[in-house]
């Protein structure tokens, strides 16, 4: 096709149209008015106007991370780019492919302190995957491209380009309706895993006594190929599989071999398996301390197989046996071709010994919880709730603290892409924004926000973004009127001294609902959750759930920090007895 | 306790704006060593520039400075010179050195020895440029502190793989 020319901010538009993107979540500022109004004379791009930039971001997130999709963001330079900062540490500890397209002051002022101006690349830098800083209109069509294909490809990530404002207005030509490029002159993921490596896992598998599958974000990355392949090798195996925060949904929740979250508020049968298998066939998880808890007493007695597309994920905090290096879903399915090949006869005996042992720790029934009749406890509201939602078509986000682990550990999530958390950088806020990016993509889906009233607060002015674009979100709060997973710790750390932890003053969220002209619900009684939570789903527009639970209720199992997996806390009643040594107080 | 090793790396980068920025801030943010590093670009049709940087770290440390480097973006290639059989090692600096009367006459002599040159010279000081390995101008450093010893300048290491192969 010829080319044409465009002004640079015809040139942002016409990359994201021919690239596929249909949405964009931002806020217009001085320095990028040329792409607001290149944006008012079209219409193939859907711009949503947050609230604050913040917000853009994990909006972006929460549209990325529920269709695989790139979630694409546009802010101004300055404030719009450090507000921005967040949500991309955010993407990039959480693998989320995310563009970010911030504007700059005219290159000819960039670096003299002007109006509005920082150094977004220098500031961005450690935090995104790659960044540009674009100073010749010319060079703007082939970073667009680039910068697309390094945030969707390998491990995705956040990537930032920098767009100061002539670049915007000045002209190139461009090639309109070109396609995406599909590879980069240095950056060339590995996707393909090495066969003899795969064959050595597989015969370890197979030869496995006591193994366990621990799989993460990474196989819900690699597409819902992956999650099938998973699947498909953990049932050819009969073998059990733990799922990380970010891996639930990869492997259906309500399979019998699904022994639940592993991790710092794992079940207890994940946490003991992992520490008593011998054959742990990681798939696209990073050995975070939030699951491997006591380094030195990990998993002692295991071979470690370790899939991931990221290098330097390997051999990171775990030393392991057998590194694969390449994408999910495609060594999954080699795996799966060589399992066939070589047709092993397991160890039947050792695996039903296995799994009697597993057994014996789910009987412990470790989220089992003490019912009340007058206080409703968070675990009630939320088995009510997956209850109420399994038959629909359900996506849940979350905020970060007690509710966000109780989530992981009672909703269940038997696809993946339904589940959307910031696991790596625990991000306070993140859920709500999140939501609404996934009812954008999503318009019919019922799309559920469980918060906290701490978080919630934390990027609650996106409300009114939920209202302008008749967003049916829901936010179901789970109150009680703390910071809850902070004074958790300091009732089991710090002599129950609440310092700061407390949350005076908050609002009354059914009012504040429908002073947005949005809906609101509340209960304060267990007899009450069933009917508030019927009334949410019924509701097509924008709606906030108040629902008062238990305040000094406690998010068990629990991994004390510096402890190993086979000294859980399994209730309140363990607390006492196992103090926390000086070398967990330093953890966080 | 896993022994601290000392590696030489040579990394290939695009030489564009920011790139350095991007090796140091890894180095730095992930608590990394940086011994020396040097830069210069290598081939100018092409922009690439090579950095040539000495750390160290355990070995699991070294490989994981080199899998981080490795998924930079701008990176065409990493090179461990330590780790990937023989390889030389040069290093370069201008030592400033005053005195008179035997220490002078003594401070030419060591020069000599080790095959440093004086680039300037005024009648109470002289400017030595030598090159060698870095153990070879610490050598020369510590015996010109006691004669008049002033100012040291050092680029840092470079080094490149023995025998005919390319990175």
């Amino acid at each position: 096709m010829a080319k044409r020319k465009l002004s640079g901010s015809d040139i942002v538009i016409q990359s994201l149209v021919d690239a596929g993107v249909d949405t964009i979540f931002g806020y217009p500022g001085g320095a990028v008015l040329p792409i607001y109004d290149a944006l008012f004379k079209q219409n193939r791009l859907k711009h949503v106007l947050v609230r604050q930039e913040g917000g853009a971001v994990h909006m972006a997130e929460g549209y990325a991370r529920s269709t695989g999709k790139l979630g694409v963001v546009l802010v101004t330079s300055g404030p719009g780019a450090t507000n921005a900062v967040t949500g991309l540490t955010d993407a990039l500890m959480d693998s989320i492919p995310v563009l970010c397209l911030t504007g700059q002051v005219p290159t000819h002022l960039i670096g003299n302190d002007a109006f509005q101006e920082a150094d977004t690349t220098g500031i961005t830098r450690p935090c995104t995957k790659h960044n540009y800083l674009v100073k010749d209109v010319n060079d703007l069509g082939q970073v667009m491209q680039e910068a697309m294909y390094v945030a969707r490809s390998g491990r995705p990530g956040p990537v930032v380009i920098d767009l100061p404002k002539d670049v915007l207005i000045n002209e190139a030509p461009y090639e309109v309706g070109k396609k995406p490029v599909a590879k980069h002159k240095t950056y060339r993921p590995q996707i393909k895993g090495d066969n003899a490596r795969i064959r050595e896992a597989v015969e370890l598998i197979a030869k496995a006594k006591r193994p366990l599958f621990y799989c993460g974000g990474g196989v819900v990355n690699s597409g819902p190929r992956g999650s099938k392949l998973l699947t498909e090798f953990v049932k050819m195996t009969g073998y059990p599989i733990t799922l990380t925060l970010m891996g639930l949904g990869a492997y259906p929740a309500t399979d019998n071999k699904f022994l639940g979250m592993v991790g710092m508020h794992g079940t207890y049968e994940s946490n003991l398996a992992m520490h008593d298998c011998d054959v742990m066939i990681n798939v696209g998880a990073r050995f975070d301390d939030r699951v491997t808890g006591l380094i030195s007493e990990f998993s002692p007695g295991s071979k470690k197989i370790h899939v991931d597309i990221d290098p330097s994920s390997i051999n990171k905090n775990v030393a392991v046996d057998v590194p694969i290096v390449g994408d999910c879903a495609s060594v999954l399915a080699e795996m799966i071709k060589v399992w066939k090949e070589i047709k092993p006869s397991i160890d039947t005996k050792a695996i039903n010994k296995w799994w009697d042992q597993i057994e014996k720790w789910r009987k412990r029934d470790c989220l089992a919880y003490k019912q009340s009749k007058d206080i409703i406890k968070p675990q009630y509201a939320l088995e009510r709730l997956q209850a109420l939602t399994k038959d629909r078509d359900t996506y849940i986000t979350t905020e970060v603290g007690q509710h966000q682990m109780w989530a992981a550990q009672y909703m269940k999530f038997n696809q993946p892409n339904r589940w959307m958390t910031s696991g790596g950088l625990g991000t306070m806020g993140y859920g709500f924004p999140a939501a609404i990016g996934v009812q954008m993509a999503h318009p019919k889906a019922t799309v559920i926000d469980i918060a906290g009233e701490a978080s919630f607060q934390m990027n609650i002015q996106e409300m009114s973004t939920a209202m302008q674009y008749r967003l049916p979100v829901k936010v179901f709060i789970l109150n009680n009127e703390y910071m809850g997973m902070v004074r958790q710790w300091q009732e089991l750390l710090y002599g129950s001294r609440y310092s700061e932890s407390y949350t005076a003053s908050l609002p009354d969220f059914v009012k504040l609902a429908e002073s947005y002209g949005a809906a609101g619900f509340r209960a304060t009684k267990p007899s009450e959750v069933d009917d508030v939570i019927k009334e949410m789903l019924d509701n097509d527009q924008f709606t906030i759930v108040d629902i008062a639970i238990d305040k000094g209720e406690n998010c068990f199992p629990m991994i004390p920090s510096g402890a190993p997996h086979n000294e859980m806390l399994l209730g309140p009643d363990d607390e006492a007895e196992k103090p926390v040594s000086e070398d967990g107080m330093v953890l966080v | 306790m896993e022994p601290i090793e000392r590696h030489t790396i040579a990394v290939l980068v695009d030489n564009e704006a920011g790139v350095l920025a991007r090796v140091i801030g890894l180095f730095s943010g992930r608590g990394y060593n940086i011994e020396s590093l040097t830069v210069a670009e290598v081939d100018p049709e092409s922009a690439i520039s090579r950095i040539t940087v000495v750390t160290s770290g355990t070995p699991m440390i070294i490989e994981q400075i080199k899998a981080q480097l490795d998924r930079l973006v701008p990176v065409h290639r990493i090179s461990d010179l330590t780790d990937g059989g023989a390889s030389v090692e040069r290093e370069l600096a201008l030592v400033k050195v005053r005195g008179s009367g035997n220490k002078r006459v003594e401070a030419l002599r060591i020069a000599d020895i080790f095959r440093a040159r004086a680039i300037d010279s005024t009648n109470n000081s002289f400017v030595f440029e030598i090159s060698g390995s870095p153990e070879k101008l610490d050598a020369f450093i510590n015996l010109m502190r006691s004669l008049g010893l002033v100012e040291i300048s050092r680029t840092g290491a470079v080094a490149i793989a023995r025998g005919a192969k390319g990175i």
